[in-house]
């Protein structure tokens, strides 16, 4: 039950060491929506695709799921799942950062090529549980692979991203993957293949001023945070209070940076549906 | 020099702004272009016409301005979305006329603000590098004092990128390192030379092509000699096709983090 170590109820029961105090209910059967407060039961949530039942909430999830949810059962093919991130620039404490993080997972970014709903599409899901899906050179590198792959065969694109932003450890390097994958990008889009970028909460910094906010299509999942700083950092320089709901995907809608806010149970029929609206076929078994 | 004393003299007050260069090197011949042509004139950055020698070139400058009263105008060389939206603006209508694009950047960052983020700084950004990146005249970059992340990256997608010796560009400011990851923003010298943030460090990842000698108000024959050389720069890429021009940009960023022996490791 790994998956729900980060929305654990934490109630004072939990926390006393000895056993015999716990709850008789086995902990991991329920989950607390962080947004509502409601109990959930944790096979509920499953089934409702890790939405909460009662306010809508959409838990985060592991790439893993996401895929899943996307990918047509057993279609996917994953590019580059050896490339793993090194401490390039010796930065301190970096090795262990990355010792911790793939315990967690392989790495920040899962690419490759699979069907959605039959259509052959290249999809490439972020990873919060790795550094929080911060953007190092392998995350670049992935991706810049996956979109150089789709222009070569002539395939769409399909980004979910998370990311808290480029990966300080990385330094400049993480910094040059914001113009290499924008690079890349822009040649799939030059060569006549549609891009769809699907915004999951968090979606920040480099990577939303990079290939996050250029998609021929960007969509969002409902109330995920988008932005290009981070509100601590905004209420730090300016020194206010930000408004409710502000970076909220509904928000950046409105302010016309998003161009659909869909819920996770109609994603990818509203992929599926996008894609063969470009022309997309699906491919021949 | 420690990296953060060249941090310091990197963001020293009394240092020459993008308005310096543009005079000292185009003089007379600037003329000034405003505005994005869809919200507002964005005066952090400072972008126009100029000759070089004969060649009439598009030079966008992030200016932080000289004294308060312009730093205030100039909201400290922080550009809002309009401040990229106007760089792009003119770097499409360089491409049309064909003219060479110098970008002088010096900034600690992109404006973090509730306007920027309503405006999308993000997306503008986001935009100036995949249209810089298939910009079909030269493009050619020197930083000239604070290179932030972002907000700098966003006027260096370029043929190539120069840094003058006391001038640095990194992901993210030493203290804002420092602060997120030892919580002390105190440690920022530390965090300076961790980030490999100075012009010498750069040139050895093989992220800029050149280190420019820092010149002084009254040095003439110094600014003679950017001149020169950025004239150069100029005449060996207008040689260029551009399909030539667009794969060598491409591959100049292509290559970072692409060799797995300096970059990765295959486990």
């Amino acid at each position: 039950m790994d998956l729900f170590s980060f929305v654990k109820p934490k109630n004072e029961l939990e926390s006393k060491p000895d056993e015999k105090q716990k709850p008789f209910v086995p902990e991991e059967m329920w989950v607390k929506c962080p947004s509502c407060n409601q109990m959930l039961l944790t096979t509920d949530l499953q089934e409702n695709l890790y939405v909460c039942t009662r306010c809508n909430h959409h838990f985060r999830i592991s790439a893993q799921k996401r895929l899943d949810l996307l990918a047509d059962n057993g279609s996917f093919a994953e590019f580059d799942a050896n490339l793993r991130s090194k401490n390039i620039l010796d930065f301190p404490g970096y090795d262990k950062k990355l010792e911790k993080a793939e315990k967690n997972a392989a790495e920040s970014v899962t690419c490759g090529e699979c069907t959605i709903d039959g259509v052959k599409s290249v999809l490439c899901i972020m990873n919060a549980d790795f550094m929080m899906g911060s953007m190092g050179t392998v995350t670049g590198e992935k991706i810049t692979r996956a979109f150089e792959y789709a222009t070569e065969k002539r395939l769409p694109v399909i980004v979910c991203t998370v990311s808290g932003g480029a990966r300080m450890q990385e330094g400049i390097l993480s910094l040059m993957q914001m113009a290499k994958t924008s690079g890349a990008v822009k040649r799939h889009s030059d060569a006549g293949l549609l891009y769809i970028t699907v915004l999951t909460d968090p979606t920040t910094g480099g990577v939303t001023a990079s290939f996050a906010m250029e998609g021929d299509i960007i969509l969002a999942e409902p109330d995920a945070l988008v932005a290009f700083a981070g509100p601590r950092v905004i209420e730090q320089t300016i020194r206010q209070k930000l408004p409710k709901d502000f970076q909220t995907s509904e928000f950046v809608m409105q302010k016309g940076f998003i161009d659909a806010v869909v819920d996770r149970g109609m994603l990818k029929e509203t992929l599926s549906k996008l894609l063969k609206m470009h022309g997309y076929k699906e491919a021949k078994q | 020099m420690t990296a953060y004393e060249r941090v310091m003299a990197a963001r020293d007050s009394k240092k020459l702004t993008a308005v310096d260069y543009i005079s000292y090197m185009f003089g007379d011949s600037f003329f000034e272009l405003h505005g994005d042509r869809r919200y507002e004139d964005d005066k952090a950055v400072v972008a126009g016409l100029a000759m070089l020698y004969d060649t009439p070139i598009t030079v966008i400058g992030i200016e932080k301005g000289r004294n308060t009263k312009e730093r205030m105008e100039r909201n400290f060389g922080q550009a809002h979305p309009e401040g990229y939206r106007k760089a792009l603006r003119l770097m499409k209508q360089a491409e049309k006329f064909h003219r060479p694009v110098l970008c002088l950047v010096d900034t600690s960052g992109a404006f973090c603000g509730i306007g920027a983020e309503e405006r999308g700084q993000g997306q503008a950004i986001a935009e100036n590098l995949m249209e810089m990146m298939t910009l079909k005249t030269p493009v050619l970059t020197i930083l000239i004092g604070e290179g932030g992340s972002g907000g700098a990256l966003a006027l260096a997608v370029a043929d190539e990128v120069w840094m003058l010796e006391n001038s640095v560009y990194s992901v993210i400011s030493p203290e804002g390192c420092a602060s997120i990851l030892w919580k002390d923003s105190t440690k920022a010298p530390e965090a300076a030379e961790a980030l490999k943030m100075t012009a010498q460090d750069l040139f050895g990842l093989g992220v800029i092509e050149r280190i420019i000698r820092q010149p002084k108000a009254d040095d003439k024959a110094m600014f003679e000699s950017l001149k020169l050389l950025v004239s150069r720069t100029f005449e060996k890429n207008l040689a260029m096709t551009d399909e030539e021009l667009l794969e060598h940009r491409y591959g100049r960023f292509r290559k970072i983090g692409a060799n797995q022996n300096n970059y990765m490791g295959d486990k």
